[in-house]
């Protein structure tokens, strides 16, 4: 066979199962959601009926569903914050330090654990009778608190469960692209007498800046599409107010029967976010690429 | 730059800190997951326990758990789910990264493009495609929905691949080697260090998942790791030093595979992301 012939085979033979999978299980699935957010499907009859936008008027009649949404700015405000502190501890472990690389090792060791099981071992930390920092906070004269309890402090405290557990991640990303950059311009800033902050600002910080966007991007999508932290711990509660917007959509309609409704939910989500993606490109890269 | 012996400490302090934080919740389990139930009850979350050797509630998880049961389920998808990732993995970046062809920008561009669709709210979809190929409630559901390839292993590979010389492939097709023989005599075994991050993260990914298993196989006989962990919970929320074991047990193999394997851990997640 010649070379080109087998080019031609191999290229039809290798795409062919990926390329499936991929039009199955990610695009097909998100053109049928558009298709169903204009039917009242239940999820079982054969029949769909087409409704148009009635379901997009239900949602945004129904203010419930976009309230929702300031439970995910939690996540949202305590992702920014694990970016910085991220960005700190990352700027900290590029220098020569010892013991850099335990100190690596043990701020990424969250991200690697089960989901599941850091819901439950903060279930534990944040318990109300039972709990470890209520028991050292009562040593200090503190009154316990009801972390998973109280509406307003629920999705703090959850927020920082997930931070606790994504920062290494962030970091890490950080650490390379740090080390990634040219040694000689730094040495050339010194030299030009630069002051460490100068070099964090004009050097460092504009050489990481797809990185930036990179972990900003996973923040921004992240808080927005979480779901198993406080499905698993909080299972919403309390009265709703640990609730999100992806644990809504699936309740629509895993649980409600709902799948037109929660489909129309879907499709505003994923608008949501690619307008929050753009407009961040923008921002981000705004001048030079 | 000079460090002065304060700025130095400083930096101590909060890498210190930070440290405390992650370990703090995990010594707590540590310490109460060898108490015994009357022991537990009578001690405070702080003390700590008669002794390290008591492992009863180790073996009444496994027992009333089933996490053996649960284990070999999570072998199982993983084991089938790799072998599939990688083999497809290795062949897209293949062909992405040494043909020139129609389309290869489009596809490229569908795999980068797939970030920005919520993947838990496709589900709706995703469930009524398994439910007619009639493999919900089977190890092949997850299985099928793990293999595809995303954007950041092609990524990894094809960073990889542009980084084995074009004249490799030549060489061999001087000699008349077929461009699969290329492939798989050539390209995939230099492609190990790669494949091997790979494994380690989809790995992890998969042991750490929990929705696809729970909206896909929720039959009893078919938990994985991550729902059979919810469940015991949720029937033993009081015997708090038994679910301490449980957390620990669960923790454990991914820690453990991370600690000994985390060179390969690093250099995925820095050259996915990176470059």
């Amino acid at each position: 066979m010649s070379y080109n012939l087998q080019k031609k085979s191999l290229i039809i033979s290798f795409m062919l199962i990926p390329l499936v999978l991929l039009l199955t299980f990610t695009y097909y699935p998100a053109a049928r959601l558009i298709y169903l957010s204009f039917t009242s499907w239940d999820g079982y009859s054969p029949v769909k009926q087409w409704v148009g936008w009635d379901n997009y008027r239900t949602i945004f009649a129904n203010n419930e569903t976009f309230s929702v949404l300031l439970h995910n700015m939690a996540y949202f405000a305590g992702g920014i914050v694990q970016n910085v502190v991220a960005f700190m501890f990352a700027v900290l472990l590029n220098g020569k330090l010892k013991g850099r690389n335990v100190f690596r090792t043990t701020l990424f060791l969250p991200y690697i654990m089960n989901g599941v099981a850091v819901a439950f071992m903060f279930g534990y930390v944040f318990d109300t009778n039972n709990g470890s920092l209520n028991f050292l906070l009562e040593r200090i004269g503190v009154e316990p608190v009801s972390w998973l309890g109280t509406p307003v402090l629920v999705n703090f405290v959850l927020a920082f469960i997930s931070a606790w557990k994504f920062m290494g991640f962030n970091m890490v990303v950080y650490l390379g692209a740090l080390q990634s950059l040219p040694e000689d311009v730094f040495e050339a800033a010194r030299i030009d007498g630069a002051k460490g902050r100068q070099v964090l600002r004009y050097i460092t910080l504009p050489g990481l800046r797809r990185i930036i966007e990179l972990n900003l991007f996973l923040t921004v999508t992240g808080a927005l599409e979480v779901f198993d932290l406080p499905f698993v711990l909080t299972q919403g509660g309390p009265l709703n107010a640990s609730a999100t917007y992806v644990q809504k959509v699936v309740e629509t309609a895993f649980h409600y029967s709902n799948f037109g409704l929660a489909s129309a939910m879907s499709v505003i989500l994923m608008l949501i976010v690619v307008v929050v993606v753009s407009v961040q490109r923008m921002l981000v890269l705004g001048k030079g690429d | 730059m000079k460090t002065s012996a304060a700025s130095l400490s400083f930096k101590y302090t909060l890498l210190l800190f930070a440290s405390l934080i992650v370990f703090f919740p995990l010594y707590i389990l540590f310490i109460n997951s060898f108490k015994g139930s009357a022991e537990y009850g009578s001690t405070n979350i702080f003390t700590l326990p008669r002794s390290f050797m008591n492992f009863e509630n180790f073996k009444l998880v496994f027992e009333r758990a089933h996490l053996d049961e649960a284990f070999l389920n999570t072998v199982i998808v993983i084991g089938l789910s790799l072998i599939g990732n990688i083999l497809l993995g290795t062949m897209v970046s293949y062909v992405l990264g040494r043909f020139e062809f129609k389309g290869r920008k489009l596809i490229l561009g569908l795999y980068a493009g797939a970030v920005v669709i919520p993947a838990i709210t496709t589900q709706v979809a995703v469930f009524s495609i398994i439910r007619t190929l009639g493999l919900f409630n089977t190890h092949f559901a997850p299985v099928l929905l793990y293999i595809g390839a995303d954007v950041i292993q092609i990524y990894i590979l094809l960073q990889f691949i542009r980084n084995i010389p074009y004249e490799l492939d030549e060489s061999a097709m001087i000699e008349g080697v077929s461009l699969f023989g290329i492939f798989y005599r050539i390209i995939v075994p230099l492609l190990t260090p790669a494949i091997s991050t790979l494994i380690i993260l989809k790995t992890i990914s998969i042991y750490n998942d929990m929705y696809t298993p729970y909206l896909y196989m929720p039959a009893q006989r078919l938990g994985v790791v991550s729902t059979t962990l919810m469940k015991f919970t949720g029937n033993n929320s009081a015997e708090w030093q038994l679910i301490s074991a449980a957390i620990l047990v669960i923790l454990l193999p991914t820690v453990l595979l991370y600690l000994f394997l985390q060179r390969y851990i690093f250099s995925g997640i820095t050259s996915g992301a990176v470059k």
